[in-house]
């Protein structure tokens, strides 16, 4: 049977009592830290070319808003953009209300949140594991442990509801990002706190092992909470919007089992030509290049679902946003492979390549998907007609998309230029640059790169303000995109 | 064939978890539970110490300012970053750090070494503007370390800890590690045989400029002056460490 169907088997004449509350609140909570993270992230691009930025003052400077700004979009904005449409899509593709009635979905949001706020708290006021995407101290840290176990509790328990006989692939991805992040946390947060009643604790590894331990979280924390749950998202709304069935289901078996397996081995390649050992550096290496594969598998199956259906690109700004995030993930799923072999990775660890990697995945892929899923979300969540604007999202798109090749292009080109400069000799053989030199030659990427992000955060205004009027009912008066060309072409 | 009997994990969750975990385990425990049990992993070397209280103290700062952020702490082996920061890092050098700094970016230079490698002086006039030392410099700028009293009084609760996570401390060093952290920060540290011998190559005396007050300046240079000067590299073999 076509997987695909079962993304448009949930009519809504079907009476089942959905549990929308919480996605409602998902929704808006995704709009709302999407905003957050972006604003930081562009005033840390701002400090970076203007240090004068930084204020000198500890709660302001650029090493405790660093990690304010990486967890706001990734745990915040990516966490509740996950936590809203895996519990709509769950709901919808097994068409049984949540487990748990209306509490337990409910205690997974609010302590999700105040998992956020504790957390955010902590890294303005320095309180710190000082690993990258696992800042959080040991009692934030159970908090989230206790959360999660609820969050897997209500999704398996749907799923176990289900009036379905298939569990529909979107959930697998789902699923998979759920447990496999249940894995990772408690894997790389094993630490003694110095007293029960302090916020200090002490990492329970150490030097090189514990160098590993974190990468092989930082890495799947991309590969299960920036990539898995979000290729979850794809596998529903995009057929949705598309309306045509899933390309391929042989295609989504074999790329999700592929996926969620060589993901894990890849760690290592954030270590390479460190004191890690190289039989786990070429290891990692080896399944990062083959981690190329199950990633354009998903892409194409993403892509090629638009068969016979890319003339909605014209008309369905929103469509168009979950397809160029797709084509995002593409790339930058390209560049990460290439990026992990060892000779490249000479020339761009430590630089500015590797953020503009990032952004290339978080902002065209993670956010893109994440605000395509938002507008077609909205109006259904609110039983309201259309959004208020589709101009808007339009707007919001190109500002968006500019905004990404702006940043990513002058990354690329800092990232490359410092790395090559740090590596250059003189004719004498002496080092040419001083490392100083190497910095201040970034001074107008960096400018380059912060005005990119400022016109990714204008465009996440303009959603801000067709969410806000589309859930007050309001219509803009405008015509349709695109439809003057489509009745003179027929 | 194979994709046909997939439709049993479609239609049960628990074959679908229980598929997804042996999928998700298989890597982590190939590639890390090694570096735990293979003794190559971390190279013999002499010099490796603990940190005392004022280092670990400093340690502690660095991680809560989020140093990290844009300061490696891990050169590679490649003739530019050898001449530049010295010797390549060894995994023995950070055997005693909870947790790991190594670091991503280098937004600012490595760290690794850079202990003895400026002044103290001119660490703190770096830290509380760094254009006064580096115009071109875009750190922020770190004035209220100097300003603020040390609060690490319980240095031996934290040493404790350290030790339960394998921290070879002894007893005489938990015992004196609030004496440890006021005695490094003075004079005097230069005179006591007992505190060298605790931690050698350990940096003695007033760091900050004011020595009538134990201040987080103290302790932050008292740890970046340490960085990358324990191990003895008179008596490494480099090919007996092969790995």
């Amino acid at each position: 049977m076509s997987q695909g169907s079962m993304a448009q088997t949930a009519p809504s004449s079907v009476a089942v009592n959905y549990n929308m509350d919480v996605v409602r609140w998902g929704a808006l909570a995704t709009v709302f830290w999407g905003v957050i993270g972006f604003l930081v992230g562009d005033v840390l691009a701002w400090q970076l070319a203007f240090p004068a930025l930084n204020f000198d003052i500890e709660y302001l400077n650029f090493g405790r808003l660093r990690p304010l700004h990486t967890s706001a979009v990734i745990f915040a904005f990516g966490g509740n953009a996950l936590l809203a449409t895996s519990f709509y899509v769950v709901q919808r593709t097994c068409r049984a209300s949540l487990y748990g009635g209306k509490a337990l979905p409910a205690f997974v949001f609010w302590g999700y949140q105040l998992f956020i706020v504790m957390a955010a708290i902590g890294y303005v006021t320095g309180v710190t594991q000082g690993r990258e995407y696992a800042e959080p101290e040991w009692f934030v840290d159970l908090w989230l442990t206790i959360v999660w176990v609820c969050y897997l509790a209500v999704f398996v328990g749907t799923l176990l509801k289900r009036r379905e006989p298939h569990i529909y692939v979107a959930n697998w991805f789902y699923l998979a990002f759920i447990v496999t992040i249940a894995m990772l946390h408690l894997g790389n947060n094993l630490a003694i706190p110095v007293s029960l009643f302090g916020t200090k604790s002490y990492s329970m590894f150490s030097g090189v092992q514990d160098a590993l331990t974190q990468w092989w979280y930082g890495h799947n924390a991309v590969g299960f909470f920036l990539t898995a749950g979000f290729l979850g998202m794809m596998y529903y709304f995009i057929p949705k919007r598309a309306e045509r069935p899933v390309y391929s289901y042989r295609l989504s078996i074999i790329h999700f089992w592929a996926l969620i397996f060589l993901y894990i081995w890849a760690g290592p390649h954030h270590l390479h030509y460190t004191a890690l050992p190289d039989w786990a550096q070429t290891l990692g290496m080896t399944f990062s290049i083959m981690l190329w594969m199950p990633s354009w598998g998903g892409m194409i199956n993403g892509l090629m679902t638009l068969s016979g259906a890319w003339d909605k690109l014209r008309t369905d700004p929103v469509l168009r946003f979950m397809v160029a995030a797709v084509g995002f993930y593409g790339m930058s799923t390209f560049e990460g492979p290439v990026m992990s072999i060892k000779a490249v990775n000479g020339l761009s660890h430590y630089t500015d390549w590797t953020i503009g990697h990032v952004h290339s995945g978080a902002l065209g892929w993670v956010a893109f998907v994440s605000f395509g899923a938002i507008y077609h979300l909205i109006p259904v969540l609110w039983n309201r007609e259309r959004l208020y604007s589709m101009r808007l999202v339009s707007h919001h798109f190109w500002l968006g998309t500019i905004g990404i090749v702006l940043y990513i292009t002058s990354m690329w080109v800092s990232g490359i230029m410092q790395g090559l400069m740090w590596r250059a000799y003189d004719e004498l053989g002496f080092l040419q640059y001083s490392f100083i030199e190497t910095v201040e030659a970034m001074h107008p990427y960096y400018i380059i790169r912060a005005t990119g992000g400022l016109l990714f955060l204008l465009g996440s205004f303009l959603m801000v303000w067709n969410v806000y009027k589309t859930i007050r009912g309001d219509l803009r008066n405008e015509a349709p995109i695109g439809t003057p060309a489509t009745v003179a072409a027929e | 064939m194979l994709l046909k009997k997939h439709h049993i994990v479609e239609k049960n969750v628990f074959v679908l978890i229980l598929g997804i975990f042996l999928t998700i385990i298989i890597g982590g425990i190939v590639e890390i539970v090694p570096l735990f049990t293979m003794e190559q992993t971390i190279e013999k070397v002499e010099g490796v110490r603990p940190y005392s209280p004022l280092e670990q103290a400093g340690r502690n700062i660095y991680l809560r300012e989020g140093c990290y952020n844009c300061h490696s702490q891990q050169i590679r082996p490649f003739r530019d970053e050898v001449e530049r920061y010295g010797h390549y890092s060894l995994a023995a050098e950070s055997m005693y750090d909870h947790p790991f700094q190594w670091g991503s970016k280098r937004t600012g230079p490595d760290l690794a070494r850079v202990g003895a490698k400026y002044s103290n002086a001119w660490h703190v006039a770096h830290m509380t503007d760094p254009r006064s030392v580096v115009p071109e410099s875009i750190m922020p700028g770190y004035p209220f370390l100097a300003n603020r009293a040390l609060e690490f009084d319980d240095a031996k609760a934290h040493l404790e800890t350290l030790k339960m996570v394998g921290v070879p401390y002894t007893d005489e060093m938990i015992e004196a590690a609030k004496a440890d952290l006021y005695l490094q920060a003075s004079e005097d540290a230069a005179y006591d045989d007992d505190f060298l011998a605790r931690y050698p190559k350990a940096a003695t005396g007033d760091f900050d400029g004011n020595p009538q007050k134990l201040t987080e300046m103290d302790a932050l240079i008292a740890y970046l002056q340490v960085l990358g000067r324990m191990v003895d590299f008179t008596t490494y073999n480099p090919q007996m460490n092969l790995r």
